[in-house]
């Protein structure tokens, strides 16, 4: 009798953000489908209405089902029989629960047969499904391709295909193989195009998560004799027409009920989706951003999980004749958790928002040509959410290992047996800074955000806004920090020599993250007083952090960077 | 082939979280102390008609609710979940209802509704526990009826194939329909609430909850799905002599809190042996004796 919506106010908090009044207003079209539909909203009010009841049967399946069958999905697994995955039961029932429930398609048009959420109530759901089992997020969050379905298809295919994964269907993104992980201008699966114009691919792909989906966006090579991204382009392949067998699936060390699969393409027949050669440089950098948000939402879902094992844990645990929560080295470690664990949904709304922005304005655009006013903000957002998702991934999946880390030190000696939930935690956490992009390229996509001053530029709007006498303090120090990140981008990007750019990029980019996630949390505080906590576990520990930075490039002369390159 | 089926359901106090003032000091439950809940195992019978309505493309399921206005919610909670419409019984005439007065006014209801098939509810009700309401209302309605199912397998050919969960395992029984069913607890949970359903019924209500305000009213009123049926005695012609107080003889004579001091069960072999060790026990510790 658990529910994970309900029992997170914090969640409420976000979803109720003083944007999202605009947000909604364009989603909705100022709610004109509110006559056609009879579960359209009819105002703003309305809308939050209905997302926080979603979300409401969202945490009671993640509480009373998903929660409930995660170890023994951990423990049992999917398998193959006859070139077919086969999910372990529980994720059966998962899924079972979640089509039921109709939470797929969840931001799709209602035309197609979804809820027409916005990104933030969806990435909610996500953030509240990752708390209870981060591998089932990973088969549910997968109804993202059809995001890209939407965007790039042509209207048959979205008719065809759409209202099926709204219905319950699963997707997969069929992007890595072999000698193509990081690389993906590598991929060779073959696209061949037959005399009536059809495709058909032929080759292996690897590491493909739900490989056995029952709709698949695949990454192919369409363009014979090409060697770079520009040859590769993006195909839909429905498993209902045959052809792509699951050779095996990877045993792997966490997110063990989402299976991983190696696939084998025999003249598996294939949709062109959009224009050739516009596979990879287009539209899977658009699939990857969004599910670059999905990781983040796993994360801090992770991070969630594994700082109330630990709090239950040092509350209930006693040592020396009281609980181990009231040893200052204890709290200390669980408000450090709690702090990352805020500011890490903080930014990952704001960036769900900003996400929502530019891609609400996307969509209208389709529709009706924007108001210059409209374009500006179109593009102002969409510049602030390509920062912020690396930033995002890259922040939010560093802190879910830390604190799954933590969580695990919390609970001692036993932390290390399989008795607890922490140690799936931890195992399951692990991937969150690998796949979508390590966290090292999650650096090399936001760095330009550091050199163009896109960072910087929030970072000033927010420090503009009032706070209120309390906050002004902690806001002095916020500013203090600003300047030192400043100074540190000012002092690498005066070295022109690429390898040491490259060198501090990761340093630069941590900084920058720390103030954001600093501001985002004292703006949060303001409409909520229950994060001021937080706020200056957090600002003290990002000081810190900066600090070490700054240090750290102040006092590295370039031509040490030798001592770092390894040769031989 | 479609079945018209009518789903019992109640609202019941949750019993299962009591704190110290669930019960008043006149030793009646303090309904106000305890969050209102879908009795549990109406919500497994709530899940067999949804079955059998999905396993019938035009199924009808109705829910039937005795109870005041608020008890509409039981009713929402059933639209979220599939229902095609509810009706809430409600009338101060019932209040005071002993199991007799219950089946009688609910019977009287279903006579009301009067196209059915299958008339399903919960095995009993967490608050009462008694399990006579199912039993009786078949009674009153000269229907057969299948108790403690687990599992409503089909409904062909005139006849219900329901799996029954008895002490000693499970039987497959065969029925004439129409028909009563009582379902068991250990049948399947009900599904979810459905996303769509819930923004789409969430203003479903029966008349006297938008009666104050104009703007709910007019709204419910332009839409025929989301109005809830709220029938008095009136409506479901109720000899008002077989209602409330007046139609139930069970009087309550005393009400004793009773803690339960076991802390497990214990499984007693079935041997003269065994027993008699029990017996002696029990003397022993002055249970009997």
């Amino acid at each position: 009798m658990a529910n994970f919506y309900t029992d997170n106010p914090d969640l409420k908090h976000y979803l109720t953000h003083p944007m999202m009044e605009k947000i909604v207003a364009l989603k909705e079209r100022d709610f004109a489908e509110a006559d056609t539909y009879d579960y359209a909203p009819r105002d703003y009010a309305d809308a939050i209405d209905n997302y926080d009841r979603v979300l409401e049967i969202v945490g009671e399946i993640c509480g009373d089902i998903v929660a409930e069958n995660a170890e023994d999905v951990d423990h049992n697994g999917p398998k193959v029989e006859n070139s077919r995955v086969i999910y372990a039961e529980g994720t059966q029932k998962n899924l079972e629960a979640t089509r039921k429930a109709g939470l797929m398609g969840m931001a799709m048009p209602r035309r197609l047969g979804g809820l027409n959420f916005p990104i933030t109530p969806y990435i909610m759901a996500a953030d509240i499904v990752s708390r209870a089992d981060a591998g089932f997020e990973n088969l549910w969050g997968l109804q993202d391709c059809a995001e890209t379905i939407y965007e790039f298809a042509d209207d048959d295919q979205k008719k065809r295909y759409i209202p099926r994964v709204c219905a319950g269907e699963t997707m997969s993104m069929d992007l890595t193989e072999p000698d193509a992980g990081s690389d993906l201008q590598s991929v060779m699966l073959k696209a061949s195009q037959k005399e009536d114009g059809s495709w058909v691919l032929n080759g292996v792909k690897r590491f493909i998560t739900n490989g056995d989906a029952d709709i698949h966006l695949v990454l192919a090579r369409s363009e014979e004799g090409s060697h770079d991204g520009r040859g590769l382009s993006m195909f839909i392949y429905d498993k209902r027409n045959g052809g792509v067998n699951v050779r095996r699936i990877e045993n792997k060390m966490g997110i063990k009920g989402s299976p991983t699969c190696e696939l084998t393409y025999k003249d598996a027949p294939a949709e062109l989706v959009g224009s050739r050669r516009l596979g990879l440089i287009k539209y899977v950098m658009a699939l990857m951003n969004g599910a670059r948000l999905g990781i983040a939402a796993q994360s801090v879902g992770l991070s969630e999980i594994a700082y109330r094992e630990a709090l239950a844990y040092a509350k209930d645990r006693k040592q020396f004749g009281k609980a181990i929560i009231e040893f200052p080295a204890v709290s200390e470690i669980i408000s450090v958790m709690k702090a990352k664990l805020d500011a890490s949904r903080a930014l990952l709304y704001a960036c769900a928002r900003f996400v929502d922005m530019y891609k609400i304005y996307d969509d209208i655009a389709k529709e009706r040509p924007l108001t210059p006013e409209e374009k500006k903000e179109q593009k102002y957002y969409s510049k602030l959410a390509d920062a912020f998702t690396p930033m995002a991934k890259g922040m939010t999946s560093e802190f879910a290992n830390q604190n799954a880390y933590d969580c695990i030190q919390i609970h001692g000696g036993s932390g290390f047996m399989k008795d607890y939930a922490c140690e799936r935690v931890y195992r399951d956490a692990r991937i969150t800074s690998i796949y979508e992009g390590t966290t090292q390229l999650q650096v090399v996509a936001a760095i330009r955000h550091v050199t163009t001053g896109t960072y910087l530029n929030k970072i000033r709007e927010m420090e503009a806004e009032q706070v209120c006498p309390e906050d002004e303090a902690i806001k002095n120090t916020l500013v203090y920090m600003t300047q030192q990140y400043a100074n540190a981008v000012e002092c690498v990007m005066g070295v022109k020599d690429s390898n040491y750019q490259d060198f501090m990029a990761r340093r630069l980019v941590e900084m920058a993250g720390h103030i954001i996630m600093g501001y985002l949390l004292l703006e949060d505080t303001q409409r909520n007083a229950s994060f001021r906590k937080s706020l200056h576990v957090y600002v003290k520990y990002g000081q810190a952090e900066v600090a070490k930075h700054a240090d750290f490039i102040g006092n590295f002369r370039p031509e040490e960077i030798e001592n770092y390159l390894i040769k031989d | 082939m479609s079945l018209n089926i009518i789903v019992l359901a109640k609202q019941v106090p949750d019993t299962r979280n009591v704190g110290k003032d669930a019960m008043k000091a006149d030793g009646t439950v303090n309904r106000a102390a305890l969050p209102a809940i879908f009795n549990p195992e109406d919500l497994n019978a709530l899940e067999q008609a949804l079955k059998l309505k999905d396993m019938y493309p035009g199924t009808k399921v109705t829910i039937l609710t005795m109870g005041p206005a608020r008890a509409a919610e039981i009713i929402r909670e059933g639209l979220y979940r599939g229902a095609d419409g509810g009706v809430v019984l409600s009338d101060r005439a019932f209040a005071g209802s002993d199991t007799l007065a219950t089946s009688y006014a609910l019977s009287a209801a279903v006579k009301k509704i009067g196209d059915y098939d299958l008339i399903i509810g919960g095995r009993q009700a967490i608050d009462g526990d008694t399990a006579q309401v199912g039993p009786q209302i078949a009674e009153k309605l000269g229907l057969p009826q299948v108790t403690y199912a687990e599992d409503i397998i089909k409904a062909e050919n005139g006849k219900v194939t329901v799996k029954r969960r008895i002490e000693s395992g499970v039987e497959t029984v065969e029925a004439p329909y129409p028909l009563v069913v009582t379902v068991n607890g250990s049948a399947d949970e009900c599904r979810p609430r459905n996303a769509k359903a819930v923004m789409k019924y969430k203003r479903a209500a029966v008349p006297s909850e938008v009666a104050a305000d104009e703007d709910k009213k007019a709204f419910v009123e332009a839409r025929p799905y989301l109005q809830i049926g709220e029938w008095n005695t009136q409506t479901v012609e109720a000899d008002l002599a077989q209602c409330g107080l007046a139609g139930s003889p069970t009087k309550v004579k005393q009400i004793e809190n009773v803690v339960f001091t076991a802390k497990e069960a214990r499984n007693i072999e079935n041997t003269d042996e065994a027993l008699e060790n029990l017996i002696v026990e029990l003397i022993a510790n002055h249970t009997i004796g």
